[in-house]
């Protein structure tokens, strides 16, 4: 009942099958055992589940697993190299703009993405731009001051 | 001299893991074999089971088991407990009626438990729930604590007829009564304090396996308080042996107090988990968590404040109708009583207070305590009380605060407590600077050129946290103690492993408990690793919730330092053949006072795990110390906030457009983290005042925003960029002088928001705007003193 | 979920061949709708027929005085195009402010069309501008497509393939967002074309819908002044937990004049 899903994951090729239901969440979570990946809601609201479907910040709650069929998926486990962060997941630390951490690693993702759109955000661009993730921990204060300073970085 | 350590923005030790998806949350953890519960919920708000038939669902691929609870009845298994006992103005105790793991004969509230399905997978569990046939008698429902004691409503417990639990007061209601007699201005408002829902950003989750060759359990769960978890489901609902039990509580993504609780699906998955002789998982959906997480606030208050005709707050005056829900969940009566009445006297010097609050049964989830818990119910009430004194007497509103601050401590309220400190007029005066307020009515002026109408208000909250004193808690009705647990395990090369028993979720404890620790044995942080959240590996542990983590979990702490300290000095002075009360231990190292001669805290360890020259006749080998810590008071952390807001008349949008909070939490360990967790509470605080709104359908009892899209949280672009600031004024006892800071910001927001909404509009003639603000209601309110201006 | 089957076609033939022959199954464009839907078990597709696989599709083109999208290009590809941005930048503001960033990248016009959510912003503009809905089978004028509640004039088998822009003098389109949600409460879309004015509301009715009285009266004088008084009554509006129909009426008034003052500024 399986149908066959081939994909790049984290830069390696991932091949399995997958009853058509698996979400690509799921697909990350229980298959690849990408933790790092969460969920926080049914509807799409949260974000906590992000990450790249061919370098575009997607919510993988919100898509089936085939729909990523033949493309290249990047979690939170492959955006920095091992024992050296992503300047993006730098910033959070310098900024303190995590806390619980369960929604960071969607945020993470989203800022990522942000950043190379926007080079340069302005606070009020960050903010405009984060309306796809909740964060009920830090009040987006420090959030906004890592993307913005994970931007900066990311330039360099 | 090594740097100081205390009071040093240090990063975040635990932040590595989570920024590369290295956490491990409880929906992380997959255990062999393990299968998938879904919990058939209730339909309806309020309805007679009449029968339930699971024959075909009991055949459905992959299904394990059913229960109900006519089964759990049979195992006898009893129901979640209460641990909080009011003990009601006529003297009798609280109704407490019983609160089964799944509904027995009658469900309450929508969402409520009715059975539980095992299955391999979670669709084949969803797939049976949907052929169980349930044969409800549906009854009418109440939902709102305002008509719950209205005559001919739904009564909710047989055992509450008038769906009353209690009703108690505090206070000298004829001294109150004396002073309104002889006011000069009395103010009075009414309002309601909205119902919120939590919305940890993690749902709540839960992995229980039972292992039969030892006959013992473990559940992983997303809890504040692992131990007390335990405790609770052991002794008072599963009947099981504590010491067979060890409940994980790992990586836990945000609480809010909604992950204090004992709650049903755990225990029933921890119960079922020997009965599949299999481990299950139970992980829940965010509707889930709308429905059957537990809510917060939900009062109804009318409130009079008495003055003298110099501004002088003579008494208050407070009756509270609070919603309790369908049950009674683990602190729900202690909430809207201990933690709200208390607080009533706020900043000031008001000498009689009077509250009376009646707790009512409804047909919805049940209310317990989220962030603040009671205290930024009882800051509303005296702070948009003092703001609208103020207005209606013609005193500046920073004026009348400073007539009624209490400057003068140990300050003994006529609401029980005993403040050990605090300076409400620096807190005060530097807001009130940082906000710019000498600058507020030109910025006013330039919006109205804008359209745009401009507003501010204040807030001076004070909250009571540390929790708690247990032999005052134990009179107040708390069926437990309050103390906290810590362990300081030194290694043989001088490297310590902190085992507490407080949880962090969020509050950054590894990094803040470390620096204590660091900073007490004059090591690097880097060499000291906390363990929190598993009471396989931790002593004991009351766990995290009150702003109590560093104020009394902290204490343990040091009070396990001075332990290893007196000890290694022992060791030190034997070394060094000296006598021990020649030991000075200064910066990490132990040395002989007036001499050049040490030993370093790693040299004492090393002595410690490798006694061959040790005074073995006198003391023990090894360096693991531990202690218990009972406060002698609760904290008082206060400040002021200030809110500026501007409203579009048009369309009644409000926006933040600047908040400033000046927060003493007395001595600050982390101001990085400190300043982080007043961030989140004003997002809270915020988003209590202008977004969140908890809506029942008052026919049917269907919970109308189940969903985030129909419950707004704050976005980011919903709220300001903050401006924090501190005052340090030392608690007076405990040995860090900290006092606690992660409710503050929703303690004081609501308010202050407020506050500056009805600022902005009061020329109309608005006094007052309920929460949350939306534009709706905001533009309603400016249509109606419109057409009352008109009229007049 | 439920289960279902699922196919990848990579011909609009294909695709069409595929959804007559099994029944009960549906089209999977951005998905940014139906998953939720099935992850709340409230829809039982016997199975989906995705249609990333077809990039004709895909892509936007501006030719003389029509702007056209293919069905499965995405609010953000709409939202960064250059030729949106030239033929209609109200449009390219409107993609970039439905749902959120990553809806966006997922989320498509197509899918945005065939769904016809009441609060949808895509509809507004559709209607607004008085676009055409190109399928497989047919052209549907924007006002013949939307129908009601989630309902639209496609028939069963037929799948959108692209949607024309007829480009206006002057276009805006305000949005007033549920807070929750991030979906229009009330969004009004305003566009000056050849000769007509046409205003279109949405979040605030069980379907998008045009105003007719602010057309007429914009048509006489393009100003906001002119339809300061017009209001839509509140008897056909929506009364839910986040507006009354009273506030979404005042809204629609409110909205619609900032519409015209931002078409007038270019806004």
């Amino acid at each position: 009942m399986g149908i066959n899903l081939s994909l790049t994951v984290n830069g390696r090729a991932v091949s399995a099958d997958v009853d058509p239901r698996t979400l690509l969440v799921q697909f990350l979570r229980d298959h690849l055992r990408l933790t790092g990946t969460h969920v926080g809601c049914d509807t799409g609201q949260c974000g906590a589940c992000t990450v790249h479907l061919n370098d575009r910040a997607v919510k993988s709650c919100n898509l089936l697993a085939l729909q990523a069929q033949g493309a290249s998926v990047t979690t939170i486990e492959g955006i920095g190299e091992p024992g050296k962060l992503h300047p993006m997941q730098e910033a959070f630390r310098a900024h303190h703009g995590l806390q619980c951490g369960f929604c960071t690693p969607g945020i993470v993702m989203n800022a990522v993405e942000l950043a190379r759109k926007h080079p340069n955000p302005s606070e009020d661009t960050v903010r405009a731009e984060l309306d796809g993730n909740l964060c009920r921990c830090t009040g987006y204060h420090n959030i906004v001051k890592a993307i913005v300073a994970g931007a900066a970085a990311m330039k360099q | 001299m090594n740097a100081p350590i205390i009071g040093q923005p240090i990063q975040r030790k635990e932040d590595v893991r989570f920024l590369t998806g290295g956490g491990t949350f409880t929906d992380d953890v997959n255990v062999h074999g393990q299968t998938h519960a879904y919990f058939l919920r209730s339909p309806h708000a309020h309805a007679r089971i009449r029968s339930i038939d699971r024959a075909q669902a009991a055949t459905a691929p992959g299904v394990l088991a059913i229960f109900t609870g006519d089964d759990l009845a049979e195992a006898k298994v009893n129901g979640l407990p209460c641990g909080w006992l009011i003990t009601d103005v006529n003297g009798q105790p609280m109704k407490e009626p019983p609160h089964p793991v799944l509904a027995q004969g009658k469900v309450r509230y929508v969402g409520d438990h009715v059975a539980v399905v095992i299955a391999e997978t979670l669709n084949q569990a969803k797939e049976a729930a949907e052929l169980i046939d349930v044969d409800y008698e549906i009854l009418s429902a109440v939902v709102k604590a305002g008509d719950a004691r209205k005559p001919g409503a739904p009564v909710v417990h047989d055992a509450a007829p008038d769906n009353t639990c209690f009703v108690w007061a505090i206070g000298d209601k004829e001294a109150v009564d004396r002073a309104f007699s002889g006011a000069h201005h009395v103010t009075t408002l009414e309002f309601i304090n909205n119902r919120l829902i939590p919305n940890a950003i993690e749902p709540r989750a839960a992995v229980a396996q039972y292992a039969a060759s030892e006959d013992a359990y473990t559940l992983h769960v997303t809890s504040q308080n692992p131990h007390v978890e335990r405790l609770l489901m052991t002794a008072f609902v599963l009947g099981l042996p504590e010491h067979k039990v060890r409940v994980i509580s790992p990586d836990v993504g945000g609480g809010f107090g909604s992950k204090i609780y004992l709650y049903a699906e755990e225990t029933v998955i921890t119960w079922a988990s020997k009965q599949v002789k299999r481990p299950i998982k139970w992980t829940a959906e965010r509707t889930e968590s709308f429905l059957s997480d537990a809510h917060g606030r939900d009062h109804v208050t009318r409130a009079e404040l008495a003055l003298d005709k110099d501004g002088k707050f003579l008494a208050l005056r407070v009756a509270t109708t609070a919603n309790m829900g369908a049950y009674l969940s683990t602190f729900a009566s202690c909430i809207p009583t201990i933690l709200y009445a208390t607080l009533l006297a706020g900043q000031y010097t008001t000498p009689a207070i009077h509250c009376e609050v009646t707790a009512v049964f409804t047909n919805t989830a049940p209310v317990d305590a989220y962030r603040g818990a009671g205290r930024p119910e009882a800051t509303y009430v005296v702070e948009r009380l003092v703001d609208t004194a103020a207005r209606e007497t013609g005193i500046d509103r920073a004026e009348i605060r400073r007539r009624n601050f209490i400057t003068t401590f140990p300050y003994q309220t006529p609401v029980a407590l005993n403040y050990d400190t605090g300076n409400y007029e620096a807190t005060l005066a530097e807001a009130m600077q940082i906000a710019g307020v000498a600058g507020f009515e030109t910025r006013r002026k330039e919006a109205e050129r804008r359209g745009m109408l401009r507003g501010l208000g204040y807030s001076a909250y004070i909250e009571a946290c540390g929790i708690a004193p247990s032999n005052i808690a134990g009179a107040l009705g708390a069926r437990a103690g309050l103390f906290e647990a810590g362990e300081i395990r030194v290694h043989p090369t001088g490297s310590v492993t902190v085992f507490t028993g407080s949880h962090s979720h969020g509050q950054g404890h590894e990094t803040t408990f470390a620096q204590v620790v660091a900073g007490r044995l004059g090591i690097p942080v880097e060499n000291v690793d906390v363990v929190h959240g598993d009471t396989g590996r931790i002593l004991f542990g009351m766990g995290t919730y009150g702003s109590r983590s560093i104020a009394v979990g902290g204490t343990a702490i040091m009070k396990a330092l001075d332990k290893v300290i007196a000890k290694g000095k022992k060791i030190a002075a034997h070394l060094l053949d000296a006598q021990e009360s020649e030991v000075e231990f200064v910066d990490g190292e132990f040395w002989i006072t007036g001499t050049d001669r040490c030993k370093t805290f790693a040299e004492v360890a090393l002595a410690a795990y490798v006694p061959h020259n040790y005074p073995l006749d006198k003391l023990e080998p090894g360096l693991n110390e531990s202690a218990f810590y009972d406060p002698t008071n609760f904290t008082f952390p206060a400040g002021s906030h200030i809110c500026e807001v501007e409203i579009d008349p048009a369309t009644g949008v409000t926006r933040v457009v600047n908040f400033t909070a000046v927060d003493d939490f007395g001595k600050v360990i982390n101001p990085m983290i400190v300043e982080g967790q007043v961030h989140g509470g004003l997002a809270q605080g915020i988003g209590q005042a202008l977004l969140e709104a908890c809506i029942y359908d008052p026919e049917s009892g269907q919970l109308l925003t189940a969903t985030l899209m129909d419950y707004a949280l704050p976005r980011a672009d919903d709220l300001p960029a903050f401006k924090v600031g501190m005052k340090e004024t030392p608690c007076t006892h405990n040995p860090l002088g900290v006092k606690g800071c992660g409710e503050a910001g929703a303690i004081g927001a609501p308010a202050a928001v407020i506050n500056a909404v009805v600022d902005a509009l009061a020329h109309l003639g608005v006094r007052d705007v309920e929460m949350p603000a939306t534009p709706e209601r905001v533009w309603r309110a400016i249509q109606s003193a419109k057409t009352a201006n008109k009229a007049a | 979920m439920h289960a279902f089957d699922y196919h990848r076609p990579a011909t609009i033939k294909e695709a069409a061949s595929l959804l007559r022959k099994t029944e009960n199954s549906r089209v999977l464009a951005g998905g940014q709708s139906l998953i939720p839907t099935l992850k709340f078990r409230l829809s039982k597709p016997s199975a989906l027929i995705d249609l990333a696989g077809i990039g004709e599709l895909r892509g936007i083109k501006l030719d003389g005085a029509t702007l056209t999208i293919g069905a499965m290009t995405t609010h953000s590809e709409v939202a960064s195009s250059k030729d949106v941005a030239i033929g209609i930048p109200t449009l390219a503001r409107l993609a970039a402010g439905v749902g959120d960033r990553q809806v966006r990248n997922a989320g498509t016009i197509g899918g945005a069309l065939a769904n016809n959510d009441p609060a949808a912003d895509y509809p507004a503009a559709v209607l607004g501008i008085g676009a055409s809905v190109h399928t497989n089978k047919r052209v549907i004028p924007a006002d013949k497509f939307f129908t009601g509640t989630l309902e639209t004039a496609l028939r069963a088998g037929e799948i959108i393939t692209a949607v024309a822009f007829p480009l206006p003098k002057r276009a805006a389109y305000v949005k007033f967002r549920n807070p929750a949600s991030r979906f229009a409460l009330v969004g009004v879309f305003v566009a000056e074309g050849a000769g007509a004015v046409r205003v279109a509301v949405t979040g605030a009715a069980p379907c998008v819908f045009r105003v007719k009285e602010m057309e007429k009266r914009l048509g006489e004088k393009f100003a906001a002044e002119a339809i300061a008084k017009i209001t839509v009554p509140p008897g056909t509006l929506n009364s839910d937990i986040h507006a009354s129909a009273e506030y979404r009426s005042h809204l629609i008034t409110v909205l619609a004049q900032r519409a015209v003052a931002a078409a007038l500024a270019g806004k």
